[in-house]
This record gives structure tokens, sequence and C-alpha cells, in this order.
């Protein structure tokens, strides 16, 4: 029902292309170009300009930018997709638990949530990966470690606002257990939430990533886009005239985050209409009783006597 | 004949306060005596800060009681132990919601809840079965056809329609009794009939007795057999609902009466209800909780907590003018 | 006790009766205050336009209280909303006129609209635990609403505010106060109030009570009532509580699926309703006096206004329709036997009218 949605929805269509794109890219790199090995260095002659057989030129080391490119898509699309994964099942898991069991459950895990909220991420990633390592995995665990936190905030808004209503209620009145109740009965109805989450988380990491690697804390031999930007920054391309060397993946990596953004775009809009009947306003709502404070009135005085109409 | 379900000075206070600290009890509930007995639509009424959602969910077990006890077919339900006992509980006391836009799940099909329902309090029944009995309690409340009602999604059907599926959900587990929080408070004035006619078949044709919960005292009239009013957490007046319309004692009660605008009456001399509302209890003093309100108090009212007397076998209310008797030191 | 009594000052004592409030006003025809003339609002949805309200007529009169009545769906808030150019996208006004004071709303600049607001022409929502900030005094509040079209000193302003408060009996002591500090019904008095500032012509509230206790509405109906009186403004009043409002309107205004099912003086549409809906509609509610009886209600549902039944919009509903009524769209005809209401069912067609013998256990209808 709401895949459906999307597709009548511009901005998400655009995303899902743009992604879709990029995906096929990953997963067949073999298809966009002959060149299979394009970290060879010498492989041709460095700093060549655009032309028909080198779409977007070489680099200093004579390394294909195009076939770098294609290489590179999968790279940066495992670590998006696992980061972002990752960073929703704990923001939802903690999130929820925080608002359903409430109390004291509620009081550590918020405080957890918070602090790991305030710390400044991107010198925190930089520490971790200066001491942690290298390796993709290791990105993957700092970038989760940052960046599930905001997510668990939102998760427990929602949470909380879903907590007192009705159809909960019925299902505990109706006896069932609470895990059946925060899996079944509260999570699906969250979901348009937890999708658009995730779309935010794995658009946060593939900025991220790319910024670690820019700035040389990525694995450095790998293929992926930011690192193409490590070292097109460390051979100056743009003074070597190699302009297409920082433009290109940058470019790429602009245009992946946009899919995941316009993606996300149609989640939001699609997220609460279908849950929430237009049919009629909430009229009567306010009629359930409000918590007042006290406020006795000047009463009329004390001789009326109230009679039946009859 | 043993009632079906009893209360006994139950009571119900939730800490309140913004202090961490703070020990300000709000008293949702107080000393409530309550009956009901098979086959019979019990009607509690009362205004917003009554008591009479918190009494819902006493009896439905959302909450524990403070202090009191509930029995309920002879038994205290405090002292059912077990996943077993407290499911056959609930089967027998199920509760309606008053929101029909916010009972159900909107992400499953409206017979999810039922379905539910049936696998965990009818064990006896097989998938077949289970059907059979979906379809059964569907077309029980009025929707028909049932076996189309039972594909559509919530929002597929109208506020009278769900509130109909809410008493279908309750009717699943052949229940004893069934709490009723207004239950058409949110329906459309020509909707509730229909309602309350349904509740009404409930109770003669499949002898489920239910727990009526309102603030509308006219819609009470058409559909109960006894009426206990409520205010400030007290029952201040209970009886059959005609005796206790036709002759009410209670001043809170004469009030609402009073104030309830009937387009078949003929206008008539009212008088200026006070402006005041319904109090929120917070450890309050023994009196009478309408005295700031009540055109006819008395100095004990300020000092005495009026309980409820019997002026016949059946009506009872709890004011020391008009039904004064003896009455413990509050 | 039932003799006409003069506005008194607030403090009026018990025992008014309530037939001499809701009594029609003497045979007099100024102008009328307010001229709806036909009025379409049509609502931009991704299927298409929908029309919430459908060629509406309204008059009001100075000093006038209109009840509009209709159940949930029927259009009365966008009617509302329409008459007091508060609508916003996707509800568009697609036809007619609201002529307020001679001056057609639609079409006036925005200027001389925002002149007109609050001065001549003031709204009182419904809920007003939402309309009112509550991160702000009531004092600020008004102060903002007078600020918005006088430019008054501070010490004027606060006077003001404390004399609309004590007209709805609040002590002005509560200027000070913040929302969440008054109970439910004093908020729902304060915007009141709040409409107040400047008295002007003609106040419309939307549901204004049916947040409140019942005691708590009888009360603020009769403080509105009161105050109409003594201060002569017009109020048209949209609820779908028809037996409030039956004590208090003048003419009461029966709406259904974006319709004007039924208009006239309050008495004659309750003693004897002459369209179907209005007569269900009256059925539907239980009565605390007299015999009990067995009700119906309405069965079935509102139409979907995408897409409206032919012929008479209630016909699905209606227990008494006939085959003409499938297909022949009735309009709002005047009444033989009572010239001041208006009714839209074939059976008051002037030319032809169908026979429809609305026999019930109490009354019957008269048809024309």
């Amino acid at each position: 029902m709401k895949f459906a949605s999307m597709l009548k929805n511009r901005k998400a269509l655009i995303g899902l292309i743009l992604f879709g794109i990029t995906v096929l890219v990953a997963l067949f790199p073999g298809i966009f170009t002959s060149n299979h090995a394009p970290d060879v260095i010498g492989a041709y002659s460095p700093n060549l300009g655009l032309s028909t057989s080198h779409l977007l030129g070489t680099t200093s080391y004579g390394q294909d930018i195009y076939s770098q490119l294609i290489y590179g898509a999968r790279q940066v699309l495992i670590i998006a997709l696992a980061a972002g994964g990752f960073a929703t099942v704990l923001s939802v898991l903690i999130g929820i638990t925080a608002a359903y069991m409430g109390g004291i459950v509620d009081e550590v895990l918020s405080l957890c949530t918070n602090v790991v909220l305030i710390l400044p991420t991107f010198p925190l990633m930089i520490i971790l990966a200066r001491y942690a390592g290298t390796s993709n995995w290791v990105m993957i665990i700092v970038l989760v470690a940052t960046g599930w936190s905001y997510g668990a905030n939102q998760m427990r808004a929602q949470a909380l606002s879903l907590r007192n209503r009705d159809f909960l209620e019925a299902a505990r009145v109706r006896g069932e257990r609470r895990a059946y109740i925060i899996l079944f009965e509260m999570m699906p109805t969250m979901t348009s939430l937890i999708v658009a989450n995730f779309l935010g988380s794995a658009l946060y990491s593939v900025l991220a990533a790319s910024g670690l690697q820019f700035i040389g804390l990525g694995n450095t031999a790998s293929d992926s886009w930011g690192t193409m930007l490590y070292w097109a920054n460390s051979q100056e391309a743009l003074q070597a005239g190699n302009a297409m060397w920082i433009v290109a993946p940058g470019l790429a990596i602009a245009v992946l985050s946009a899919a995941f953004a316009l993606m996300n775009y149609a989640f939001d809009e699609i997220g609460n209409p279908a849950l929430r009947p237009v049919r009629r306003k909430d009229l009567r709502k306010a009629r359930k009783g409000a918590d007042d404070a006290v406020e006795k009135d000047a009463v009329m005085g004390a001789e009326h006597v109230y009679t039946d109409a009859s | 004949m043993t009632p079906l379900l009893e209360t006994k000075d139950l009571s119900r206070h939730f800490k309140v306060g913004a202090k961490l600290f703070s020990h300000q009890l709000l008293h949702a509930v107080d000393d409530v005596n309550l009956t009901i007995n098979e086959r019979e639509i019990v009607a509690l009424v009362g205004e917003s800060g009554s008591g009479k959602s918190t009494m819902a969910r006493l009896l439905a077990q959302v909450y524990k009681p403070t202090t009191g006890q509930i029995t309920f077919q002879g038994k205290d339900v405090s002292q059912l132990r077990g996943r077993k006992r407290q499911l056959q509980y609930r089967s027998d006391v199920p509760m309606v919601f008053q929101d029909p836009f916010a009972s159900l799940n909107p992400v499953y099909k409206v017979s999810h809840g039922i379905k539910r329902g049936l696998k965990l309090h009818r064990p006896e029944l097989d998938a077949a079965g289970r059907h059979e009995e979906l379809l059964r309690v569907v077309a029980a409340v009025g929707l028909n056809p049932p076996e189309e009602i039972i594909e559509r999604y919530p929002y597929e059907l109208s506020g009278g329609q769900r509130q109909r599926i809410g008493f279908a959900q309750a009717l699943a587990y052949r229940p004893k009794l069934i709490l009723a929080d207004e239950p058409v408070s949110m329906l459309d004035v020509s909707i509730r009939i229909g309602l309350l006619n349904v509740m009404a078949k409930l109770r003669d044709e499949e002898g489920v007795s239910i727990l009526y919960i309102t603030h509308d005292i006219a819609s009470a009239r058409y559909v109960s057999d006894r009426v206990m009013v409520m205010y400030g957490g007290h029952v201040v007046e209970a009886g059959p609902t005609e005796t206790v319309l036709a002759d009410p004692k209670h001043p809170y009660t004469q009030l609402l009466l009073s104030a309830v605008p009937d387009p078949r009456a003929p206008l008539a001399i009212t008088t200026e209800a006070a402006k005041a509302e319904p109090p929120v209890v917070i450890d309050p003093k023994p009196g009478c909780r309408f005295r700031a309100r009540c055109p006819i108090a008395i100095d004990q009212c300020a000092h005495v907590t009026p309980l409820l007397q019997p002026l016949d076998p059946q009506h009872k209310a709890a004011c020391h003018v008009t039904a004064p008797g003896v009455t413990a030191a509050a | 006790m039932s003799t006409p009594t003069p506005p008194e000052p607030f403090g009026w004592e018990p025992g008014i009766s309530m037939s001499t409030l809701s009594e029609p006003q003497p045979e007099r025809l100024p102008e009328p205050l307010l001229d709806v003339r036909d009025l379409r609002i049509v609502y931009d949805s991704p299927r298409g336009p929908v029309e919430a309200c459908s060629g509406v007529n309204l008059t009001v009169r100075p000093g006038e209280f209109v009840g509009i009545v209709g159940e949930s769906g029927c259009g009365k808030s966008t009617l509302l909303f329409g008459i007091a150019q508060l609508h916003s996208a996707p509800a568009r006004i697609a036809g007619g006129e609201v002529l307020f004071r001679g001056k057609d709303l639609v079409t006036l600049p925005t200027k001389e609209l925002n002149d007109l607001r609050w001065r001549n022409l003031a709204v009182v929502m419904q809920s007003a635990m939402n309309a009112l900030n509550p991160v702000r005094t009531i004092a600020s509040q008004f102060e903002d609403a007078i600020l918005a079209h006088e430019k008054w000193s501070d010490e004027r302003i606060r006077e003001r505010s404390a004399e609309v408060l004590r007209l709805v009996s609040i002590d002005p002591v509560h200027l000070d106060s913040y929302p969440h500090q008054l109970s439910g019904g004093m908020r729902q008095r304060a915007m009141i109030a709040m409409a107040l500032l400047f008295t002007p012509d003609l106040i419309v509230m939307d549901e204004p009570t049916s947040a409140l206790d019942v005691v708590a509405q009888r009360s603020l109906m009769v403080q509105i009532k009161e105050l109409q009186q003594q201060l002569g403004f017009a109020v048209v009043f949209v609820t779908h509580d028809m037996s409030l409002v039956s004590h208090f309107s003048d003419r009461l205004l029966v709406m259904y699926a974006g319709q004007v099912v039924e208009f006239g003086p309050t008495r004659e549409v309750f003693d004897t309703p002459s369209h179907p809906y209005s007569k269900s509609l009256l059925d539907a509610f239980p009565s605390i006096r007299g015999p009990k009886v067995p009700l119906i209600g309405i069965p079935g549902d509102p139409p979907n206004l995408a897409n409206p039944p032919a012929g008479c919009r209630f016909h699905p509903r209606c227990p008494v329709a006939q085959t003409p009524c499938t297909s022949e769209a009735p309009e709002l005809y005047t009444l033989a036997s009572s010239p001041d209401v208006e009714s839209r069912c074939l059976a008051h067609r002037p030319t032809d009218p169908i026979d429809i013998s609305l026999v019930n256990d109490a009354k019957e209808v008269q048809t024309s």
C-alpha cells in the first residue's frame, strides 16, 4: 500500500531511480566498465582529460576515474546500508523499549541516548577511527555508535504518543504479553517512521563515511568515493588541472545522498495520513477529561433549589 | 442472588505534584461500593473528574486498587494468580473503549483484534470454530454481511461501525460483564441509538451484563436498569434508573437532570447552575465534596463525609440533608 | 416571571424563564446583518473537487441567535469558516456571496476584511484549550487582539480586558493566569470574552461547548444568551447537539450533506419538523422525562460528498422516501403552512408535492 503511493510521489520516484541506478552499478560493475582493476597504478597516462576511452579522465596515478567511480559504488553502498541499518535497529530497540517500559528503564536509556547525542560526533569519530584502525567494518561500527541516538529519541517520542492509544490499551486488556504488544501492535504502526529513520541514517552514513575517508581515516587502499577524494586532495588535483578527479566522486556522493533524501521526503508525506483518517476532526477528543487545575468560581447564591423540569 | 461483580470500599489514589518527593495524592476513586448483577445494564454517570473512567480501569485490572476489594463471581480478583486465571478474568470482563478512531490498530484488518481475542481466550475452538465465531459476533452487533466486513481496514468503516466492532471483540470472549467506557460519546447523535440498542440486545439475547459509563444521563436512562451517580470520586446516588430519575435525592443528581437539554420537553423555568466545575480531589479533608456547589449544604456537610444511606431498599443517596442517617466519623 | 425583562446588568436573579430568552424577536424586518447567498465551498482533493457546501442560504438579523445543526461531515464547520473567511487551501469558495452589513466578504480586500474582523465580526473556536496560547498569560493574549486593531494605551487595554472578563464572570485577577491554570469552562469563557473586546455585531461560534461537561455547557449557554440580550450582538452557533441549541436559538438551520435541509424559527422546527431528517434527528434523542420509548436513530451513514446520491441526498436513509426522491433533487421550498420555514423535501414542493405521512408514536407531521 505504501510503496504504491511512493511511486505516485514524484520526489520519491526520482530518488528511487537514482538509488536503483547506484544499486545496479554496485552489483554489476563489470557491465558498466571494461576496466576491472581500476586501482592499478600506471595503467594509463596520468591526468588525461575527458575522452571517449576515459569518460572522466585519469588520475595523476594513471588510473581511470570512471571505472574507479563504478567500482567505488559498492563500498559506499555497503557502508551506507549496513551502518544505516544497524543504527536504525539500535535506535528502534532502545527508543521503543524506553517508551514502553517507562520508569527506571526509561530514565537510564534516555540518559544514555542523550549523552551520546550531545557528544560531538565528528571529533569522536576521528578519535575512534584513529585508534580502532581503518577497515570498513570499523568504520561501520563507529558510524553506528555515533549515529543511533538521534533516531532513538524520535522513536521514543513516537512510541510515547502511541503508548496510550486505545488500541494498545485494548491489547493489554485483551491479555497480550508485553513483547507481543511492542513487536506486533506498536511497531507495525511505526513502519513509516522506521523506514524514514533508516533512510536518514543511510544518508548520514554516506556523508560521514566519505568525510572520514577524505581526511584519511578510512581504508586508503579501498575503492570508495571518499578515498578517491582523499587521493585527489593529497595529489592537489585542482592545481594539477584535474578537476574531474574531485568533481566526479563528489558529485556521486551528492547524488546518492540526494536519492536517500528524496525517498525520505516521500515517507514523511505518506507516513501519517494513511494512519489517521481525515473523515472528521477530533471534535470530541477535547472532551476526554482535561486535568484542570482546581478553580472554584463564585457560586451564584445558596438560595437556589434545583428542580426537576417536570 | 449473588451479584456478578461487587466492589467494597474500592479506592484508587494517584501521586501528583511537581516536586520529586511531594506526597500529594489525587483521590480519583474513594470508597466505592458497586454491585452488578447478571443480565443487567448498570449506568455509571458522572462528569469529568468524577472517577468513572478510573472505575472502569480498576475493574479491567489496568490499575490496581489502592485499597478495597473487587469480587467477581464470589472470588477476590486480586487473588487471581497465574496467567491462566488472569486471562480468564480478562475474558469474563472485557472492555470497550470510547474512541472509535483509536481503538482499532490501523495497520491490521478489523478482524485482527477479534481473532487474537479468540485465540487467547477460547482455546477450545479450532481454526474453523474460530472463524465461525468471528462471523457470529460480527453479525450479532449488526454488521452485515460479516464476511465482507471482516476484510476491511478500520479507515474503511465509519465511527459507528468501528464501535460495533469493539463490542464484537468483547462478545467474542463469551463475557459475563462488558465494561463500556463512554462507548457512544464520540459518535454522532443519530448513530448512538443504534449502539445503545445493540447493548440492550446483548443483555437480552446473549445474557451479558454491561457497565455503561457515561456523562449523558439521558442515554443512561434509555438503556440501563440501574444507575449510579458519581461525583468527585464518590458515589452520591444509586438505585433503579426510573426511581432515581423520577425522584432524585442528591442535589448533584438534581443539578445534572436540570442541566440536560431535552428537545421534547417544554421549555421550563430553570435556575442558574453553579459556575463551578467538578473538583480535582487532592488530599481531601472529610466532608461532602459537593458542598461548594450545593444549594442546601448545612454545617455538617463541611465536616462529615456523607455515606450512602438507603432511602428504600434499592434507592440510596449520600447526603446529610436529603438522606440523613447514621454516618461514621470521617 | 414570564414577561420579558429588560437587559439586566450581570447578576440577574434566579427564575428567569428560559422561554423568555428564546422567544422570537418581535416582528420587525431590519436589514439582515449577515446574508449568505448561494455559498458554495469546495475542497480540492487529489481525487477531484468535493463540494462541502452546496448553495447555502442563510440570513441573520441584528441581535438574532441562529443555530446551525448537523452531524459530522454535513459541512457546518466548513460553512462557518467560509463565512468568517478563515478557510484555507484546499478549501475554496467556488461561488456565492457572504454579505456582512452589505459588503461581500468574499471579494473584500484584505485590509478592509481585517478592519471588520473582531470589531464587527468575531469568532469563537471550538476547544479553547487549543486556541489559547499555553505559554502566554490571558492578559497578553487579549492585548494582542486589541493591538491588532486599535492603538490603545496600556491602561485602557487592561481596563477593557478586565471588563470583558467580568462580563463572563471570571475574576479579573485571572488576567495574569496562564491557560492551564484555568478550568475548561473558564477557558472557553475567556475565549468568549476575547470575542467581546470590541463588542462586535456578530459572533460566530463553532461548537464552543463540546469540550465541556453538561452542567458547564448549560451554564455557558445561559451566559452567552444573557450577554446577547445585554449587549445586543447576533450569534451564529454551530453544533451537533440539537437539543442544546434548541433552548437558546431564535432560528434553527439544519444541514445535511452540505445542504440546508430546514431553516426556520426554532419553535416551529422543533414542534413540527418538516424535513424527515430533522424529524429523525429529533427522535434520536432519548428523553429523561416522559415514557421510555424504543428509538431507532437514523440507520446508515452520511453520504460521501465526493459522490452524493442522485436526487435527494437524504433518500437512502429516509424513512419515508419514495420513487421521485431518488431522481429529483428538491430545492428549498417555503412551507405553505408556515411561510417562515423552508424545507428541502419534495413533500413541500408547491407544485405536485409527494405525499409523506410521517406517523409516529408521539406526533404527526403536517404535510402540505
